[in-house]
Protein backbone atom coordinates (compact mmCIF):
# COMPACT_ATOMS: atom_id res chain seq x y z
CA UNK A 1 0.00 0.00 0.00
CA UNK A 2 1.40 3.37 -0.91
CA UNK A 3 1.00 6.60 1.04
CA UNK A 4 -1.92 7.87 -1.03
CA UNK A 5 -3.91 4.71 -0.39
CA UNK A 6 -3.06 4.75 3.28
CA UNK A 7 -4.39 8.28 3.63
CA UNK A 8 -7.80 6.84 2.79
CA UNK A 9 -8.69 9.68 0.45
CA UNK A 10 -10.45 8.12 -2.52
CA UNK A 11 -9.91 11.16 -4.80
CA UNK A 12 -6.20 11.29 -4.22
CA UNK A 13 -5.78 7.54 -4.54
CA UNK A 14 -7.58 7.53 -7.89
CA UNK A 15 -5.46 10.42 -9.17
CA UNK A 16 -2.25 8.78 -8.05
CA UNK A 17 -3.26 5.48 -9.69
CA UNK A 18 -4.19 7.36 -12.86
CA UNK A 19 -0.87 9.16 -13.26
CA UNK A 20 0.93 5.90 -12.47
CA UNK A 21 -1.01 4.28 -15.31
CA UNK A 22 0.13 6.98 -17.72
CA UNK A 23 3.74 6.55 -16.65
CA UNK A 24 3.53 2.79 -17.26
CA UNK A 25 1.93 3.32 -20.69
CA UNK A 26 4.63 5.85 -21.62
CA UNK A 27 7.41 3.46 -20.60
CA UNK A 28 5.84 0.68 -22.67
CA UNK A 29 5.65 2.95 -25.71
CA UNK A 30 9.31 3.83 -25.34
CA UNK A 31 10.28 0.15 -25.15
CA UNK A 32 8.21 -0.64 -28.26
CA UNK A 33 9.79 2.31 -30.12
CA UNK A 34 13.31 1.13 -29.22
CA UNK A 35 12.46 -2.40 -30.37
CA UNK A 36 11.01 -1.36 -33.74
CA UNK A 37 13.70 1.30 -34.27
CA UNK A 38 16.45 -1.26 -33.61
CA UNK A 39 14.79 -3.74 -35.97
CA UNK A 40 14.53 -1.18 -38.77
CA UNK A 41 18.14 -0.05 -38.36
CA UNK A 42 19.40 -3.65 -38.23
CA UNK A 43 17.51 -4.57 -41.40
CA UNK A 44 18.86 -1.53 -43.30
CA UNK A 45 22.44 -1.84 -42.08
CA UNK A 46 22.76 -5.61 -42.59
CA UNK A 47 20.99 -5.61 -45.94
CA UNK A 48 19.29 -8.95 -45.11
CA UNK A 49 16.87 -10.23 -47.72
CA UNK A 50 13.32 -8.87 -47.14
CA UNK A 51 12.05 -12.36 -47.83
CA UNK A 52 13.70 -13.51 -44.57
CA UNK A 53 13.21 -10.39 -42.44
CA UNK A 54 11.07 -7.59 -43.77
CA UNK A 55 11.50 -3.97 -42.75
CA UNK A 56 9.30 -2.48 -40.04
CA UNK A 57 7.98 -0.07 -42.60
CA UNK A 58 6.99 -2.96 -44.87
CA UNK A 59 5.30 -4.89 -42.07
CA UNK A 60 3.22 -1.91 -40.93
CA UNK A 61 2.47 -1.08 -44.56
CA UNK A 62 1.08 -4.57 -45.13
CA UNK A 63 -0.79 -4.35 -41.80
CA UNK A 64 -2.55 -1.09 -42.71
CA UNK A 65 -3.26 -2.26 -46.29
CA UNK A 66 -4.90 -5.35 -44.78
CA UNK A 67 -7.04 -3.12 -42.60
CA UNK A 68 -7.88 -0.76 -45.46
CA UNK A 69 -9.03 -3.54 -47.82
CA UNK A 70 -10.72 -5.26 -44.83
CA UNK A 71 -9.04 -8.62 -45.60
CA UNK A 72 -7.12 -8.56 -42.31
CA UNK A 73 -10.28 -7.60 -40.44
CA UNK A 74 -12.16 -10.54 -41.98
CA UNK A 75 -9.38 -13.00 -41.14
CA UNK A 76 -9.24 -11.72 -37.59
CA UNK A 77 -13.00 -11.90 -37.20
CA UNK A 78 -13.08 -15.47 -38.57
CA UNK A 79 -10.55 -16.53 -35.95
CA UNK A 80 -12.16 -14.68 -33.06
CA UNK A 81 -15.60 -15.92 -34.07
CA UNK A 82 -14.46 -19.55 -34.05
CA UNK A 83 -12.94 -19.13 -30.64
CA UNK A 84 -15.99 -17.35 -29.20
CA UNK A 85 -18.30 -20.11 -30.48
CA UNK A 86 -16.00 -22.73 -28.98
CA UNK A 87 -15.93 -20.87 -25.68
CA UNK A 88 -19.74 -20.65 -25.53
CA UNK A 89 -20.08 -24.34 -26.32
CA UNK A 90 -17.33 -25.10 -23.80
CA UNK A 91 -19.07 -23.02 -21.15
CA UNK A 92 -22.36 -24.83 -21.75
CA UNK A 93 -20.63 -28.21 -21.45
CA UNK A 94 -18.72 -27.08 -18.34
CA UNK A 95 -21.96 -25.95 -16.70
CA UNK A 96 -23.69 -29.23 -17.60
CA UNK A 97 -20.77 -31.23 -16.17
CA UNK A 98 -20.94 -29.19 -12.98
CA UNK A 99 -24.68 -29.76 -12.62
CA UNK A 100 -23.91 -33.46 -12.92
CA UNK A 101 -21.19 -33.11 -10.30
CA UNK A 102 -23.61 -31.29 -8.02
CA UNK A 103 -26.33 -33.93 -8.40
CA UNK A 104 -24.28 -37.07 -7.75
CA UNK A 105 -20.94 -38.16 -6.43
CA UNK A 106 -20.50 -40.22 -9.62
CA UNK A 107 -20.85 -37.03 -11.59
CA UNK A 108 -18.27 -35.37 -9.35
CA UNK A 109 -15.74 -38.19 -9.79
CA UNK A 110 -16.39 -38.27 -13.52
CA UNK A 111 -15.78 -34.54 -13.89
CA UNK A 112 -12.61 -34.59 -11.82
CA UNK A 113 -11.16 -37.68 -13.49
CA UNK A 114 -11.95 -36.73 -17.07
CA UNK A 115 -10.91 -33.10 -16.63
CA UNK A 116 -7.69 -34.04 -14.84
CA UNK A 117 -6.86 -36.49 -17.64
CA UNK A 118 -7.68 -34.24 -20.59
CA UNK A 119 -6.62 -30.83 -19.21
CA UNK A 120 -2.86 -31.43 -19.63
CA UNK A 121 -3.35 -32.87 -23.14
CA UNK A 122 -2.55 -30.13 -25.69
CA UNK A 123 -5.78 -29.84 -27.68
CA UNK A 124 -3.79 -29.54 -30.90
CA UNK A 125 -2.73 -33.17 -30.42
CA UNK A 126 -6.35 -34.10 -31.12
CA UNK A 127 -6.09 -32.73 -34.67
CA UNK A 128 -5.41 -36.09 -36.34
CA UNK A 129 -8.38 -37.63 -34.57
CA UNK A 130 -10.56 -34.68 -35.52
CA UNK A 131 -9.50 -35.12 -39.16
CA UNK A 132 -10.36 -38.79 -38.98
CA UNK A 133 -13.84 -38.15 -37.60
CA UNK A 134 -14.95 -34.91 -39.18
CA UNK A 135 -12.53 -34.28 -42.06
CA UNK A 136 -11.19 -30.78 -42.75
CA UNK A 137 -14.35 -29.07 -41.59
CA UNK A 138 -15.47 -26.39 -39.16
CA UNK A 139 -16.69 -29.23 -36.93
CA UNK A 140 -13.12 -30.49 -36.68
CA UNK A 141 -11.83 -27.07 -35.74
CA UNK A 142 -14.56 -26.59 -33.13
CA UNK A 143 -13.94 -30.06 -31.73
CA UNK A 144 -10.31 -29.24 -31.11
CA UNK A 145 -11.11 -25.76 -29.80
CA UNK A 146 -13.83 -26.89 -27.41
CA UNK A 147 -11.37 -29.42 -26.06
CA UNK A 148 -8.84 -26.69 -25.47
CA UNK A 149 -11.25 -24.54 -23.42
CA UNK A 150 -13.73 -26.82 -21.68
CA UNK A 151 -11.58 -28.55 -19.04
CA UNK A 152 -10.05 -25.45 -17.49
CA UNK A 153 -13.53 -23.95 -17.42
CA UNK A 154 -15.17 -27.01 -15.86
CA UNK A 155 -12.47 -27.43 -13.22
CA UNK A 156 -12.48 -23.76 -12.21
CA UNK A 157 -16.26 -23.60 -11.97
CA UNK A 158 -16.20 -26.75 -9.88
CA UNK A 159 -13.54 -25.33 -7.55
CA UNK A 160 -15.47 -22.06 -7.31
CA UNK A 161 -18.68 -23.69 -6.17
CA UNK A 162 -17.00 -26.11 -3.81
CA UNK A 163 -15.01 -23.39 -2.04
CA UNK A 164 -17.84 -20.96 -1.23
CA UNK A 165 -17.06 -20.03 2.38
CA UNK A 166 -19.19 -21.84 4.97
CA UNK A 167 -20.25 -18.61 6.69
CA UNK A 168 -21.48 -17.12 3.41
CA UNK A 169 -23.51 -20.26 2.68
CA UNK A 170 -24.99 -20.17 6.17
CA UNK A 171 -25.98 -16.51 5.82
CA UNK A 172 -27.74 -17.27 2.53
CA UNK A 173 -29.73 -20.13 4.05
CA UNK A 174 -30.39 -18.02 7.12
CA UNK A 175 -32.09 -15.50 4.82
CA UNK A 176 -34.42 -18.30 3.81
CA UNK A 177 -32.83 -18.77 0.36
CA UNK A 178 -33.17 -22.27 -1.09
CA UNK A 179 -32.40 -24.01 -4.36
CA UNK A 180 -32.11 -21.72 -7.37
CA UNK A 181 -32.45 -18.53 -5.32
CA UNK A 182 -29.57 -19.60 -3.08
CA UNK A 183 -27.58 -20.49 -6.18
CA UNK A 184 -28.23 -17.14 -7.86
CA UNK A 185 -27.82 -14.85 -4.87
CA UNK A 186 -24.96 -16.64 -3.08
CA UNK A 187 -23.18 -19.41 -4.99
CA UNK A 188 -22.70 -17.71 -8.36
CA UNK A 189 -21.37 -14.37 -7.04
CA UNK A 190 -19.21 -16.13 -4.43
CA UNK A 191 -17.72 -18.36 -7.15
CA UNK A 192 -17.18 -15.50 -9.60
CA UNK A 193 -13.40 -15.22 -9.08
CA UNK A 194 -12.96 -18.87 -10.12
CA UNK A 195 -15.49 -18.65 -12.95
CA UNK A 196 -13.60 -15.62 -14.19
CA UNK A 197 -10.24 -17.39 -13.91
CA UNK A 198 -11.72 -20.29 -15.84
CA UNK A 199 -12.78 -18.02 -18.68
CA UNK A 200 -9.41 -16.26 -18.70
CA UNK A 201 -7.41 -19.49 -18.86
CA UNK A 202 -9.76 -20.88 -21.52
CA UNK A 203 -9.18 -17.84 -23.68
CA UNK A 204 -5.41 -18.18 -23.31
CA UNK A 205 -5.46 -21.90 -24.23
CA UNK A 206 -8.02 -21.33 -26.96
CA UNK A 207 -6.19 -18.42 -28.59
CA UNK A 208 -3.01 -20.47 -28.98
CA UNK A 209 -4.91 -23.48 -30.22
CA UNK A 210 -7.09 -21.67 -32.74
CA UNK A 211 -4.09 -20.13 -34.55
CA UNK A 212 -2.24 -23.43 -34.64
CA UNK A 213 -5.30 -25.34 -35.82
CA UNK A 214 -6.00 -22.82 -38.58
CA UNK A 215 -2.50 -23.29 -39.92
CA UNK A 216 -3.50 -26.86 -40.64
CA UNK A 217 -7.21 -26.59 -41.47
CA UNK A 218 -6.97 -23.54 -43.60
CA UNK A 219 -9.73 -22.00 -45.65
CA UNK A 220 -12.11 -24.95 -45.50
CA UNK A 221 -12.59 -24.52 -41.80
CA UNK A 222 -13.65 -20.89 -41.76
CA UNK A 223 -15.00 -18.94 -44.68
CA UNK A 224 -12.03 -17.16 -46.23
CA UNK A 225 -9.72 -18.54 -43.54
CA UNK A 226 -8.61 -17.11 -40.24
CA UNK A 227 -5.39 -15.46 -39.11
CA UNK A 228 -3.53 -18.75 -38.88
CA UNK A 229 -4.40 -19.66 -42.46
CA UNK A 230 -3.52 -16.12 -43.56
CA UNK A 231 0.05 -16.22 -42.24
CA UNK A 232 0.48 -19.69 -43.72
CA UNK A 233 -0.66 -18.59 -47.19
CA UNK A 234 1.36 -15.35 -47.06
CA UNK A 235 4.48 -17.37 -46.32
CA UNK A 236 3.63 -19.76 -49.18
CA UNK A 237 3.41 -16.72 -51.50
CA UNK A 238 6.73 -15.46 -50.12
CA UNK A 239 4.85 -12.42 -48.76
CA UNK A 240 6.95 -12.21 -45.58
CA UNK A 241 5.66 -8.74 -44.81
CA UNK A 242 2.14 -10.18 -44.78
CA UNK A 243 3.20 -13.05 -42.51
CA UNK A 244 4.75 -10.62 -40.04
CA UNK A 245 1.72 -8.35 -40.25
CA UNK A 246 -0.40 -11.40 -39.33
CA UNK A 247 1.85 -12.16 -36.37
CA UNK A 248 1.60 -8.52 -35.31
CA UNK A 249 -2.20 -8.80 -35.41
CA UNK A 250 -2.15 -11.96 -33.30
CA UNK A 251 0.02 -10.19 -30.72
CA UNK A 252 -2.15 -7.06 -30.70
CA UNK A 253 -5.39 -9.02 -30.23
CA UNK A 254 -3.74 -10.98 -27.41
CA UNK A 255 -2.66 -7.76 -25.69
CA UNK A 256 -6.06 -6.11 -26.18
CA UNK A 257 -8.00 -9.04 -24.75
CA UNK A 258 -5.55 -9.18 -21.87
CA UNK A 259 -6.17 -5.55 -20.98
CA UNK A 260 -9.90 -6.08 -21.33
CA UNK A 261 -9.69 -8.93 -18.82
CA UNK A 262 -7.67 -6.73 -16.49
CA UNK A 263 -10.17 -3.88 -16.80
CA UNK A 264 -13.11 -6.16 -15.99
CA UNK A 265 -11.16 -7.61 -13.08
CA UNK A 266 -10.44 -4.15 -11.65
CA UNK A 267 -14.11 -3.16 -11.87
CA UNK A 268 -15.41 -6.36 -10.29
CA UNK A 269 -13.57 -8.91 -8.21
CA UNK A 270 -10.66 -6.60 -7.44
CA UNK A 271 -13.02 -3.85 -6.30
CA UNK A 272 -14.76 -6.40 -4.07
CA UNK A 273 -11.50 -7.63 -2.54
CA UNK A 274 -12.13 -11.11 -3.98
CA UNK A 275 -9.16 -11.16 -6.35
CA UNK A 276 -6.70 -13.09 -4.16
CA UNK A 277 -7.68 -16.69 -3.81
CA UNK B 1 -45.93 -10.45 25.62
CA UNK B 2 -45.32 -14.11 25.04
CA UNK B 3 -43.54 -15.53 28.07
CA UNK B 4 -42.71 -18.73 26.19
CA UNK B 5 -41.75 -17.42 22.77
CA UNK B 6 -38.95 -19.95 22.44
CA UNK B 7 -39.22 -23.28 24.17
CA UNK B 8 -36.43 -25.82 24.25
CA UNK B 9 -37.62 -29.20 25.44
CA UNK B 10 -35.13 -31.83 26.55
CA UNK B 11 -32.89 -31.20 23.55
CA UNK B 12 -30.01 -33.55 22.78
CA UNK B 13 -27.50 -33.31 19.92
CA UNK B 14 -25.17 -36.14 18.94
CA UNK B 15 -22.47 -36.13 16.30
CA UNK B 16 -21.28 -39.22 14.46
CA UNK B 17 -17.60 -39.69 15.09
CA UNK B 18 -16.16 -42.53 13.03
CA UNK B 19 -17.82 -45.66 14.33
CA UNK B 20 -19.08 -44.07 17.57
CA UNK B 21 -21.07 -41.04 18.58
CA UNK B 22 -20.30 -37.89 20.51
CA UNK B 23 -23.03 -36.55 22.78
CA UNK B 24 -22.54 -32.79 22.55
CA UNK B 25 -25.74 -31.50 24.15
CA UNK B 26 -27.94 -33.38 26.61
CA UNK B 27 -31.13 -32.58 28.53
CA UNK B 28 -31.24 -28.95 27.49
CA UNK B 29 -34.51 -27.33 28.57
CA UNK B 30 -35.35 -23.67 29.00
CA UNK B 31 -37.78 -21.06 27.77
CA UNK B 32 -37.13 -17.57 26.51
CA UNK B 33 -39.65 -14.74 26.84
CA UNK B 34 -40.40 -12.28 24.06
CA UNK B 35 -38.02 -9.33 24.15
CA UNK B 36 -35.66 -10.99 26.61
CA UNK B 37 -31.85 -10.86 26.52
CA UNK B 38 -30.50 -14.29 27.35
CA UNK B 39 -26.82 -15.18 27.54
CA UNK B 40 -25.32 -18.64 27.00
CA UNK B 41 -22.12 -18.74 29.06
CA UNK B 42 -19.79 -21.72 29.27
CA UNK B 43 -16.29 -23.01 28.69
CA UNK B 44 -14.92 -23.54 25.21
CA UNK B 45 -16.26 -26.69 23.61
CA UNK B 46 -19.33 -27.05 25.85
CA UNK B 47 -21.67 -26.81 22.90
CA UNK B 48 -22.80 -23.15 22.93
CA UNK B 49 -22.41 -22.75 19.16
CA UNK B 50 -24.08 -26.11 18.58
CA UNK B 51 -27.06 -25.00 20.70
CA UNK B 52 -27.29 -21.72 18.82
CA UNK B 53 -27.09 -23.54 15.47
CA UNK B 54 -29.86 -25.87 16.62
CA UNK B 55 -32.06 -22.87 17.46
CA UNK B 56 -31.19 -21.31 14.10
CA UNK B 57 -32.20 -24.54 12.37
CA UNK B 58 -28.77 -25.47 11.01
CA UNK B 59 -28.30 -28.37 13.42
CA UNK B 60 -31.02 -31.03 13.66
CA UNK B 61 -31.99 -32.22 17.13
CA UNK B 62 -31.12 -35.84 17.95
CA UNK B 63 -33.83 -35.83 20.64
CA UNK B 64 -36.24 -33.31 22.07
CA UNK B 65 -37.56 -30.25 20.26
CA UNK B 66 -37.19 -26.52 19.81
CA UNK B 67 -40.42 -24.56 19.43
CA UNK B 68 -40.65 -21.00 18.24
CA UNK B 69 -44.08 -19.54 19.03
CA UNK B 70 -45.40 -23.08 19.23
CA UNK B 71 -44.01 -24.35 15.90
CA UNK B 72 -41.18 -26.88 15.84
CA UNK B 73 -38.00 -25.41 14.33
CA UNK B 74 -36.76 -27.61 11.47
CA UNK B 75 -34.77 -25.40 9.09
CA UNK B 76 -33.03 -22.03 8.99
CA UNK B 77 -35.12 -18.95 8.34
CA UNK B 78 -34.99 -15.18 8.66
CA UNK B 79 -37.20 -15.27 11.79
CA UNK B 80 -34.09 -16.44 13.68
CA UNK B 81 -31.20 -14.45 12.29
CA UNK B 82 -27.62 -15.19 13.31
CA UNK B 83 -24.69 -12.83 13.74
CA UNK B 84 -21.65 -15.06 13.46
CA UNK B 85 -18.24 -14.66 15.05
CA UNK B 86 -16.55 -14.72 11.65
CA UNK B 87 -15.80 -11.42 9.93
CA UNK B 88 -16.59 -12.88 6.48
CA UNK B 89 -20.35 -13.01 6.96
CA UNK B 90 -21.02 -10.01 4.70
CA UNK B 91 -21.29 -10.58 0.95
CA UNK B 92 -18.02 -9.15 -0.40
CA UNK B 93 -19.52 -8.36 -3.82
CA UNK B 94 -22.03 -5.92 -2.35
CA UNK B 95 -21.55 -2.53 -0.78
CA UNK B 96 -22.35 -2.08 2.90
CA UNK B 97 -25.69 -0.48 1.98
CA UNK B 98 -26.58 -3.25 -0.48
CA UNK B 99 -25.65 -5.93 2.04
CA UNK B 100 -28.29 -4.54 4.39
CA UNK B 101 -30.91 -3.40 1.87
CA UNK B 102 -30.83 -6.57 -0.27
CA UNK B 103 -31.13 -8.74 2.84
CA UNK B 104 -34.24 -6.77 3.83
CA UNK B 105 -35.71 -7.08 0.33
CA UNK B 106 -35.05 -10.81 0.11
CA UNK B 107 -36.39 -11.63 3.55
CA UNK B 108 -39.16 -9.10 3.99
CA UNK B 109 -40.18 -8.41 0.41
CA UNK B 110 -39.92 -4.66 0.87
CA UNK B 111 -39.65 -2.39 -2.14
CA UNK B 112 -36.25 -1.10 -3.22
CA UNK B 113 -36.83 2.36 -1.77
CA UNK B 114 -38.27 1.13 1.52
CA UNK B 115 -35.36 -1.30 1.91
CA UNK B 116 -32.89 1.49 1.16
CA UNK B 117 -34.52 3.71 3.78
CA UNK B 118 -34.38 0.98 6.39
CA UNK B 119 -30.73 0.28 5.53
CA UNK B 120 -29.87 3.95 6.06
CA UNK B 121 -31.58 4.01 9.43
CA UNK B 122 -29.94 0.85 10.82
CA UNK B 123 -26.53 1.91 9.51
CA UNK B 124 -27.00 5.20 11.35
CA UNK B 125 -27.83 3.20 14.49
CA UNK B 126 -24.39 1.58 14.39
CA UNK B 127 -22.67 4.81 13.35
CA UNK B 128 -21.81 3.71 9.81
CA UNK B 129 -24.09 5.99 7.78
CA UNK B 130 -21.00 7.40 6.01
CA UNK B 131 -19.86 3.95 4.87
CA UNK B 132 -22.82 2.85 2.76
CA UNK B 133 -20.84 2.86 -0.48
CA UNK B 134 -17.84 0.98 0.93
CA UNK B 135 -17.15 -2.65 0.15
CA UNK B 136 -16.73 -4.99 3.14
CA UNK B 137 -13.05 -5.71 2.49
CA UNK B 138 -12.26 -2.03 3.07
CA UNK B 139 -13.72 -2.10 6.61
CA UNK B 140 -12.08 -3.07 9.88
CA UNK B 141 -13.22 -6.19 11.72
CA UNK B 142 -15.25 -4.15 14.20
CA UNK B 143 -16.97 -2.22 11.41
CA UNK B 144 -17.85 -5.47 9.62
CA UNK B 145 -19.46 -6.81 12.80
CA UNK B 146 -21.41 -3.56 13.14
CA UNK B 147 -22.76 -3.99 9.60
CA UNK B 148 -23.67 -7.60 10.37
CA UNK B 149 -25.55 -6.45 13.47
CA UNK B 150 -27.26 -3.67 11.51
CA UNK B 151 -28.29 -6.19 8.84
CA UNK B 152 -29.65 -8.62 11.43
CA UNK B 153 -31.60 -5.85 13.11
CA UNK B 154 -32.95 -4.54 9.78
CA UNK B 155 -34.38 -7.96 8.93
CA UNK B 156 -36.48 -7.69 12.12
CA UNK B 157 -36.25 -11.35 13.09
CA UNK B 158 -38.34 -12.76 15.93
CA UNK B 159 -35.13 -13.78 17.65
CA UNK B 160 -31.61 -12.48 17.14
CA UNK B 161 -28.88 -15.04 17.69
CA UNK B 162 -25.34 -13.86 18.27
CA UNK B 163 -22.41 -16.27 18.48
CA UNK B 164 -19.53 -14.43 20.14
CA UNK B 165 -19.69 -11.66 17.55
CA UNK B 166 -17.12 -9.56 19.42
CA UNK B 167 -14.71 -12.31 20.52
CA UNK B 168 -12.04 -11.48 17.95
CA UNK B 169 -12.03 -7.74 18.66
CA UNK B 170 -9.84 -5.65 20.96
CA UNK B 171 -11.19 -4.86 24.43
CA UNK B 172 -12.15 -1.24 23.73
CA UNK B 173 -14.00 -1.97 20.47
CA UNK B 174 -15.71 -4.88 22.19
CA UNK B 175 -16.95 -2.64 25.01
CA UNK B 176 -18.22 -0.06 22.51
CA UNK B 177 -20.10 -2.67 20.51
CA UNK B 178 -21.58 -4.17 23.68
CA UNK B 179 -22.89 -0.72 24.58
CA UNK B 180 -24.26 -0.22 21.07
CA UNK B 181 -26.03 -3.57 21.25
CA UNK B 182 -27.70 -2.48 24.49
CA UNK B 183 -28.70 0.86 22.96
CA UNK B 184 -30.21 -0.75 19.88
CA UNK B 185 -32.04 -3.28 21.99
CA UNK B 186 -33.63 -0.46 24.02
CA UNK B 187 -34.96 1.09 20.82
CA UNK B 188 -36.55 -2.09 19.48
CA UNK B 189 -36.87 -4.79 22.10
CA UNK B 190 -36.23 -7.96 20.17
CA UNK B 191 -35.46 -11.28 21.77
CA UNK B 192 -31.69 -11.71 21.88
CA UNK B 193 -29.77 -14.91 22.57
CA UNK B 194 -26.08 -14.20 22.87
CA UNK B 195 -23.25 -16.72 23.21
CA UNK B 196 -20.14 -15.76 25.13
CA UNK B 197 -17.40 -17.21 27.28
CA UNK B 198 -16.75 -13.90 29.00
CA UNK B 199 -18.35 -13.44 32.43
CA UNK B 200 -18.13 -9.66 32.07
CA UNK B 201 -19.92 -9.68 28.71
CA UNK B 202 -22.60 -12.00 30.07
CA UNK B 203 -23.21 -9.77 33.11
CA UNK B 204 -23.38 -6.58 31.10
CA UNK B 205 -25.67 -7.87 28.34
CA UNK B 206 -27.80 -10.60 29.90
CA UNK B 207 -31.00 -10.24 31.88
CA UNK B 208 -30.68 -13.99 32.42
CA UNK B 209 -27.55 -16.06 32.09
CA UNK B 210 -27.58 -19.75 31.23
CA UNK B 211 -24.44 -21.30 32.72
CA UNK B 212 -23.35 -24.35 30.75
CA UNK B 213 -20.96 -27.19 31.52
CA UNK B 214 -19.31 -29.64 29.16
CA UNK B 215 -19.07 -33.30 28.32
CA UNK B 216 -21.82 -33.53 27.58
CA UNK B 217 -22.92 -29.94 27.16
CA UNK B 218 -25.66 -29.28 29.70
CA UNK B 219 -27.21 -26.53 31.74
CA UNK B 220 -25.58 -26.03 35.14
CA UNK B 221 -27.80 -23.19 36.27
CA UNK B 222 -29.90 -20.30 34.97
CA UNK B 223 -29.23 -17.05 36.79
CA UNK B 224 -31.28 -13.84 36.96
CA UNK B 225 -28.95 -10.89 36.58
CA UNK B 226 -30.04 -7.71 38.37
CA UNK B 227 -26.85 -5.94 37.27
CA UNK B 228 -27.63 -6.02 33.55
CA UNK B 229 -26.64 -2.84 31.62
CA UNK B 230 -24.09 -1.90 34.28
CA UNK B 231 -20.37 -2.52 34.55
CA UNK B 232 -18.29 -3.26 37.64
CA UNK B 233 -20.87 -2.25 40.24
CA UNK B 234 -19.36 -3.13 43.63
CA UNK B 235 -22.54 -5.02 44.60
CA UNK B 236 -22.20 -7.27 41.55
CA UNK B 237 -18.96 -8.81 42.84
CA UNK B 238 -20.76 -11.56 44.75
CA UNK B 239 -22.77 -12.70 41.71
CA UNK B 240 -19.66 -12.53 39.55
CA UNK B 241 -17.84 -14.77 42.03
CA UNK B 242 -20.78 -17.19 42.15
CA UNK B 243 -20.76 -17.52 38.34
CA UNK B 244 -17.02 -18.08 38.39
CA UNK B 245 -17.47 -20.77 41.05
CA UNK B 246 -20.20 -22.48 39.03
CA UNK B 247 -17.97 -22.56 35.95
CA UNK B 248 -14.90 -23.84 37.82
CA UNK B 249 -16.71 -26.41 39.94
CA UNK B 250 -18.41 -27.92 36.90
CA UNK B 251 -15.05 -28.01 35.21
CA UNK B 252 -13.55 -29.69 38.29
CA UNK B 253 -16.35 -32.28 38.32
CA UNK B 254 -15.55 -33.13 34.71
CA UNK B 255 -11.87 -33.47 35.49
CA UNK B 256 -12.70 -35.86 38.34
CA UNK B 257 -15.14 -37.87 36.25
N1 LIG C 1 -19.83 -30.97 12.99
C1 LIG C 1 -19.32 -31.54 14.09
N2 LIG C 1 -18.96 -32.84 14.09
C2 LIG C 1 -18.46 -33.42 15.19
N3 LIG C 1 -18.26 -32.79 16.36
C3 LIG C 1 -18.61 -31.50 16.43
C4 LIG C 1 -19.15 -30.79 15.31
N4 LIG C 1 -19.39 -29.51 15.68
C5 LIG C 1 -19.03 -29.43 16.97
N5 LIG C 1 -18.57 -30.61 17.43
C6 LIG C 1 -18.10 -30.88 18.79
O1 LIG C 1 -19.09 -30.42 19.67
C7 LIG C 1 -18.51 -29.85 20.81
C8 LIG C 1 -19.09 -28.47 21.04
O2 LIG C 1 -18.71 -27.60 20.00
P1 LIG C 1 -19.21 -26.09 19.95
O3 LIG C 1 -18.62 -25.47 18.76
O4 LIG C 1 -20.69 -26.08 20.08
O5 LIG C 1 -18.57 -25.51 21.28
P2 LIG C 1 -18.59 -24.00 21.84
O6 LIG C 1 -19.18 -24.09 23.20
O7 LIG C 1 -19.23 -23.11 20.89
O8 LIG C 1 -17.05 -23.69 21.96
P3 LIG C 1 -16.27 -22.30 21.71
O9 LIG C 1 -16.50 -21.45 22.90
O10 LIG C 1 -14.84 -22.72 21.62
O11 LIG C 1 -16.81 -21.71 20.45
C9 LIG C 1 -17.01 -29.85 20.60
O12 LIG C 1 -16.48 -30.93 21.33
C10 LIG C 1 -16.85 -30.10 19.13
O13 LIG C 1 -15.71 -30.85 18.88
MG1 LIG D 1 -18.52 -21.49 19.58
Amino acid sequence: MNAAEASGEPGRTARAAHSELWRVAARKLVIAAIFFGGWEVAVRVSGVSPILIPSVEGVFGSFFRGIADLSLIYSTWATVQNLLIAMLVGLAIAVALNIGAFLSSWGREALQTVAAALNPLPAIALLPVAFLWFGASTTSLLFVLVNSVVWAMALNIFTGFSTVPRTIRFVGRNMGLRGLALFRHVYVPAALPYIYTGIKISWAFGWRTVIAAELVFGATASAGGGLGWRIFIDRYNLDTEGTFAGLLTIILIGLAVDSLFRLVERRTIQKWGMAEH
Amino acid sequence: MNAEQLKIEDLAVRFRLGAGELLVLDHISFTVAEGERLMLLGPSGCGKSTLLKAIAGFQPASAGAIRLEGRVVSEPGPDRFVVFQEFDQLFPWKTVRANVADAVRLTRGLSRSEAARRAESVLAMVGLEAYGDFYPHTLSGGMKQRVAIARAWAIEPIILLMDEPFAALDAITRATLQQETVNIWHRARRTLIFVTHSIDEAMFLGQRIVIMGSRPGRIVEIIDNPYVDTRDKPESAALRQRIRDLLTSSAAREAAA
